[in-house]
């Protein structure tokens, strides 16, 4: 029965453990090959980011947002796609209250914002440490303070934030979302131009 | 749209893609258990293996089969983890630690996939692929043929015999699990999972930073994870993970196939039994519960409490933006009630009375509708149980799809519902008078008893899903939860076997006016009653303590 077992276990293994995996990787290296290998972005023939992966936009270096930039969600790892997960702190948390309100000064004070104004998304960390987006309402806030950092009008950026704005799934499957790497890519170009 | 009009909306997806499907998915199982052909690839495998797929198992050699090839798949595991650095696309990963190898080899054997590990700083390609996918494949394959062994204990008469192990799953795998996984794979990738064996990328950002990119075969694993009802995350993120879940429809599809075979294996059963009418009360006592902790979770998320929630004016904590709080919820009941544990959110960060609903419909002993086989067997189980107490009522000798439950049927049965809580709660009041629990606890409090409570309750029903803050990689916690899942996977196992043999033996009696009609929606009421009083009156002390004390705090 051991060695029956064993020899079904290894024929298993070659059926769902090799053949399968490697049949999945085939279809999908050659149907949807950028998608398989991560959606990666471009700019300038160089590649810049995963359109699924968050990134920290701070000033190089330092630990400070960088005004000319759409900020993404608060990340306690600092988007390092090697240590995701989340806070793991409860609701009610003193930590977590603490980091909450630190977050929604820091944001209002940052964006020149009354903190009332100041949406869920911006002061809570995401489930991932990366998440790629944020909500349309929290581009919104900062499209002021941008369009500043930049040289540009906030017209022109709100137009942007509208452009970059996607819809739930569908039409009604998940949340609407913007997603900040995209966004500031098309910002780079923007301001490039003007 | 708003939000929860748009939530309204995916439940109802959800719900509507399920009735569509169950019907040909559970016919079709039923058709592959009760085959008497055998597919080319299938003979070659029986016959390298040699094993005679047509000869009959009683149920001691049906159980012999389930716990010996169970009991090489750890040790097989084991050592793939103990020597990875040695293979080819190591990623320079070292080997695993000795009790941490134990603890994820015990956990991927028994269908939990708890993760003590964090996947993408931990696991290499080969030991993704071929040690941890295998078992999703496989395990879910040994819930399923040993829930068909219990089903044919009731479909057959004065006979001991219970079909044979290894054709059930071969079957299963071949037939049910590599095809839906290679559909739904696919699919995943096209809406932006990743697939790949290449190596971890670095790509300089915009603002001049450095950023690393996981690669990794995800969306293979992804799609068995979820069909298998497995639930361990190629990521430490798991389904949260963009690789691994990219948008709202993925999260949707995702929840769907975490449900289908679950929900289309009370199908199967009516079928077997020659009266579909008694599957559909057994899905009518999974949906009801099922659609209760929906509701409920989804209602406290939107409503918020919790001091920092309130502050941030909404429970976005541990939730992603691309879900919200409604698709959030939606997969945490899910999850946790089909023993998947895969999250997309994390549990940690609900409002505690939320976490008292998750944990609650693990401690229903996932049966709603449960993982793949396991959740058919515990709810047929409960079956019994409510057609036991039915009988005391009226002071007949019950019977259930025409057996007798005797005192031998209703020893096993009684056997059966106290395993899990007997592990979880010795197992969590250990860990606290020892101290073990309080030094793994991030939060405070009660909320911090709830981690623990959390963590041997989903070991114990083989969930899989943690409140994570809850530090598990501890040569303590990853010895005494590997050994919760063990326990938890395969002494429930020798019962039903046992069980569904005696069952089997039987002589039909033939039904009578006193009859209790358990084709009825009467029955399903009786099962969800006699379900939610069991229990609520075994782990009442334990949630007051944890979640309730937090929530009413």
């Amino acid at each position: 029965m051991v060695w029956a077992s064993l020899r079904m276990l290894l024929l298993l293994t070659v059926v769902t453990g090799i053949a399968y995996p490697l049949l999945v990787t085939g279809i999908g290296q050659a149907l949807f090959h950028d998608k398989a290998n991560g959606s990666m972005v471009e700019v300038d023939g160089k590649e810049v980011g995963s359109k699924l992966i968050g990134q920290s936009w701070n000033i190089k270096g330092t630990d400070k947002p960088d005004p000319k930039w759409f900020q993404g969600r608060p990340s306690h790892s600092g988007y390092d796609p090697l240590a995701t997960g989340s806070s793991q702190l409860g609701a009610s948390d003193p930590t977590l209250v603490e980091n909450v309100r630190a977050a929604k000064k820091q944001v209002a004070e940052f964006n020149g914002v009354p903190e009332s104004e100041v949406p869920k998304d911006a002061v809570t960390g995401s489930a991932s440490a990366i998440d790629p987006h944020i909500s349309p309402e929290y581009a919104d806030v900062q499209v002021e303070r941008v369009a500043e950092n930049n040289g540009l009008t906030v017209a022109q950026v709100q137009k942007l934030v509208d452009e970059h704005t996607d819809g739930r799934t569908l039409g009604f499957m998940g949340e609407r979302h913007v997603n900040v790497l995209e966004l500031n890519i098309a910002l780079k170009e923007l301001a490039a131009k003007s | 749209m708003s939000s929860v009009l748009a939530d309204v909306l995916v439940v109802t997806a959800l719900i509507g893609a399920l009735a569509l499907v169950h019907r040909p998915l559970g016919d079709y199982m039923a058709a592959v258990f009760q085959s008497e052909k055998h597919l080319r690839a299938e003979k070659w495998i029986y016959r390298s293996v040699g094993a005679n797929p047509d000869a009959e198992m009683r149920w001691p050699a049906y159980l012999r089969g389930v716990l010996v090839f169970s009991a090489v798949s750890v040790l097989f595991l084991y050592l793939l983890q103990r020597i990875q650095g040695k293979f080819p696309l190591s990623l320079g990963f070292k080997p695993i630690t000795p009790d941490q190898a134990f603890n994820t080899a015990a956990s991927f054997v028994s269908n939990t996939n708890w993760q003590s590990y964090s996947g993408e700083v931990a696991m290499s390609h080969v030991t993704q692929t071929m040690g941890l996918a295998v078992q999703n494949f496989v395990s879910a394959a040994v819930g399923i043929a040993v829930a068909v062994a219990l089903v044919r204990g009731f479909a057959r008469s004065r006979t001991g015999d219970l079909g044979n192990f290894w054709a059930d799953l071969v079957r299963c795998v071949i037939r049910i699990l590599v095809p839906i996984s290679v559909v739904a794979a696919v699919i995943l990738i096209a809406c932006g999972a990743v697939q790949n064996f290449g190596d971890i990328h670095t790509i300089t950002t915009l603002t001049g930073d450095k950023q690393a990119i996981s690669p990794g075969a995800v969306a293979s694993q992804e799609a068995i994870k979820d069909v298998g009802t497995n639930g361990g995350g190629f990521f430490n993120a798991n389904s949260a993970h963009p690789f691994e879940n990219p948008n709202g429809f993925t999260n949707w599809l995702e929840i769907f196939l975490l449900l289908v075979i679950p929900f289309s294996l009370p199908r199967t059963f009516g079928r077997m039994v020659g009266n579909v009418k008694q599957g559909y009360a057994i899905v009518g006592a999974m949906a009801t519960i099922w659609f209760l902790g929906v509701i409920a979770v989804t209602w406290i998320e939107y409503a918020h409490p919790g001091t920092a929630s309130q502050l941030a004016g909404g429970a976005m904590e541990g939730k992603e933006q691309r879900f919200g709080e409604g698709n959030s919820s939606l997969f945490a009941v899910s999850t946790t009630m089909t023993s998947t544990g895969s999250v997309n959110s994390f549990h940690d960060s609900f409002s505690g009375l939320s976490g008292g609903v998750l944990l609650l419909g693990m401690m229903l002993g996932e049966i709603a509708p449960g993982g793949v086989g396991s959740g058919l067997y515990g709810m047929l189980i409960m079956a019994i149980i409510a057609v036991f107490i039915a009988g005391l009522m009226v002071g007949r000798t019950p019977e259930y799809l025409g057996k007798k439950i005797g005192t031998r049927e209703i020893k096993l049965a009684a056997c059966y519902i106290l395993i899990t809580p007997t592990l979880m709660l010795i197992g969590t009041a250990l860990a606290m008078a020892l101290g073990k629990g309080e030094s793994s606890m991030t939060n405070i409090g009660a909320h911090g008893f709830s981690e623990v409570l959390y963590a041997y309750t989903s070991a114990s029903n083989n969930n899989g899903s943690a409140f994570a803050g809850f530090a598990a990689n501890t040569e303590y916690h990853n010895t005494m939860l590997g050994l919760c899942m063990v326990l938890g996977r395969f002494l429930p196992m020798v019962f039903v076997l046992a069980l569904a043999g005696s069952l089997a033996e039987q002589k039909p009696v033939p039904p009578t006016a006193g009859t209790l009609r358990t084709e009825k929606p009467l029955f399903t009421g009786l099962l969800v009653g006699a379900i939610l009083i069991i229990t609520g009156l075994t782990f009442f002390p334990a949630l007051a303590l944890g979640p309730l004390a937090e929530g009413l705090a």
